[in-house]
């Protein structure tokens, strides 16, 4: 547990060092829900109709953002083949550096949802919809995001090559995500769609880190 | 046992499964044409005309076995990614790579035939319904398999990340399916479907059965074809490989 | 046997344009696709063939 807390902290660290980073995927989220009014026109109905698919789909492509350094700094400069060999499982590892991702790049989307939600006019009990619902599916995309992360470290073209393998796998979670505030807004009960995605949730924690280690291993060979 | 266990592993070097593949492959190829023209036949010139469809409905003849197809092959690609991960077998891991192409193809051509159907049916070339979705996300996973083996150099990693990707899709696919379908029904998606010819009368069912069979020897056909190319490709620098070509 | 004529049996009832077209894709990307394995079959022989003659007279300008 003590190199679990350990690899977060380190992690954090160094994104404190460079805070340009991580301000570069939450500026993107804030300029891309704010283009869709842009593009589609300022009327409020059909901005808050399409409001919860707009704000998931860019964070979406936000979290992506992050996605390629989450390994590649650390193959860079040896510390990921120190972790390996290290004494403590890999897995757990892996895991710290996933939740450390989150932190930086999940977390400050959730927090801002609500701010970019007013542009959207949804309401009060809407917005905490949306954040709760980003709260369960953010660290799930940080999850799934780090298999690909994994898998395509190293490789020629690995930014635009991650989005291809990942954004498929991130379907369900958008879906239910997204559903969840439109099932809200609808007047209809969002449990169902929050439950669900606690459920992928749970199985991606249990899941993603194993395989993420597997796709490090066959990385580093 | 343990004599057959062995026999087995010797189909699994590349060096024994190059000619074995050589000599079945037109066995799949000629399988592949009597079940199509069988097939063909009760499709044009058997099954009845749909009560509710009308001609269109012969469209599933060919659609449906795509599809079943397309599905089909990500699983037994996944299986034998795994085999490969798992056995550290050279010739499963060539396998997947040969299938992934011929599984792509069959979404392509299920998407492709489903939108020539939603045209008359639904007076759409695209409808996002819970069916075609899928299958075009299952594209874009066969799509995913092949470009990230192909960015690869090295054939030994590219196999085993293709395997872990192969792996997490198969995980992810009935959820991905689930979600979707829940999606659709959400969104009052269309009521006439596709797969559900209205009276599906026995000859249908047996035109489709008969055209996925010719699919699936075409695809096992096609497949061994591009295995023996990624063998000879991959094994070109072995001694056998410069015994095979006499 | 429900086709009267051959003109109907191409008309389709009026879908010829779905019904032909979705057939006629899969035909042509199952003769394509085979075509194509069998291209790339036999590329990698053709090389094969130009690195062992090239062996050969590797050898033979050593022995010569």
């Amino acid at each position: 547990m003590n190199a679990f807390l350990a690899t977060v902290r380190r992690d954090l660290l160094l994104a404190l060092r460079r805070k340009s980073e991580v301000l570069t995927a939450v500026f993107f989220f804030v300029i891309v829900t704010s283009l869709f009014p842009l593009g589609i026109g300022p009327e409020a109905v059909l901005l808050k109709k399409i409001a919860p698919g707009i704000l998931w789909v860019a964070a979406l492509l936000a979290t992506l953002l992050g996605l390629p350094r989450l390994f590649a700094t650390d193959h860079v400069d040896g510390t990921l083949e120190q972790m390996v060999l290290s004494p403590s499982p890999l897995g757990l590892l892996v895991a710290g550096k996933i939740l450390a991702h989150w932190l930086l790049c999940g977390l400050p989307l959730v927090l801002l949802a609500p701010l970019l939600g007013l542009q959207f006019d949804l309401d009060a009990s809407a917005l905490g919809i949306l954040t709760l619902a980003l709260l369960l599916g953010t660290p799930l995309l940080s999850l799934i995001g780090a298999i690909g992360a994994a898998l395509t470290l190293g490789v020629r073209g690995g930014g635009v090559l991650l989005a291809l393998l990942i954004l498929p796998l991130y379907i369900p979670a958008l879906i239910f995500g997204a559903g969840a505030v439109e099932a809200h807004i609808a007047g209809l009960d969002a449990s169902g769609h929050l439950s669900l995605l606690a459920a992928m949730l749970a199985l991606a924690v249990f899941f993603a880190p194993w395989a993420t280690t597997a796709a490090l291993r066959v990385a580093l060979e | 046992m343990r004599q057959s266990i062995v026999q087995w592993f010797r189909f699994a070097s590349p060096q024994s499964f190059y000619p074995l593949a050589g000599r079945m492959i037109p066995w799949f190829w000629a399988a592949a044409i009597v079940f199509g023209i069988a097939g063909l036949w009760i499709s044009f010139f058997v099954a009845p005309t749909d009560a509710q469809q009308g001609e269109g409905y012969r469209i599933i003849f060919v659609h449906v076995p795509a599809s079943w197809m397309s599905m089909f092959i990500y699983l037994v690609m996944a299986f034998w990614a795994g085999l490969g991960l798992a056995l550290n077998t050279r010739v499963s891991a060539m396998m997947a790579q040969a299938l992934a192409p011929t599984g792509a193809l069959m979404a392509t051509l299920s998407l492709v035939t489903g939108s020539l159907w939603g045209k008359p049916m639904w007076g759409a070339w695209w409808v996002w319904d819970a069916r075609l979705t899928s299958e075009l996300i299952l594209l874009f996973l066969f799509l995913g398999f092949m470009a990230l083996q192909a960015a690869i150099d090295d054939p030994r990693r590219a196999d085993k990340a293709g395997a872990i990707l192969a792996l997490v899709g198969v995980v992810n696919i009935p959820i991905i399916y689930f979600s979707v379908k829940w999606w659709n029904t959400l969104h009052q998606g269309s009521t006439i479907n596709l797969n559900k010819a209205p009276s599906m009368a026995q000859t249908m069912l047996w035109g489709m059965l008969l055209m996925a069979l010719a699919f699936w020897m075409y695809s096992i056909a096609v497949a061994l074809m591009r295995v023996r190319a990624i063998i000879l490709e991959r094994e070109r620098n072995t001694e056998w490989v410069k015994h095979a070509l006499e | 046997m429900h086709w009267n004529s051959v003109g109907e049996f191409f008309a389709m009832g009026g879908y010829a344009l779905y019904v032909w077209g979705s057939f006629g894709a899969c035909a042509l990307l199952m003769i394509v696709e085979p075509f194509l394995a069998r291209r790339r079959l036999t590329q990698a022989r053709t090389i094969l063939a130009r690195e062992r003659l090239a062996d050969e007279l590797d050898l033979q300008q050593k022995n010569s």
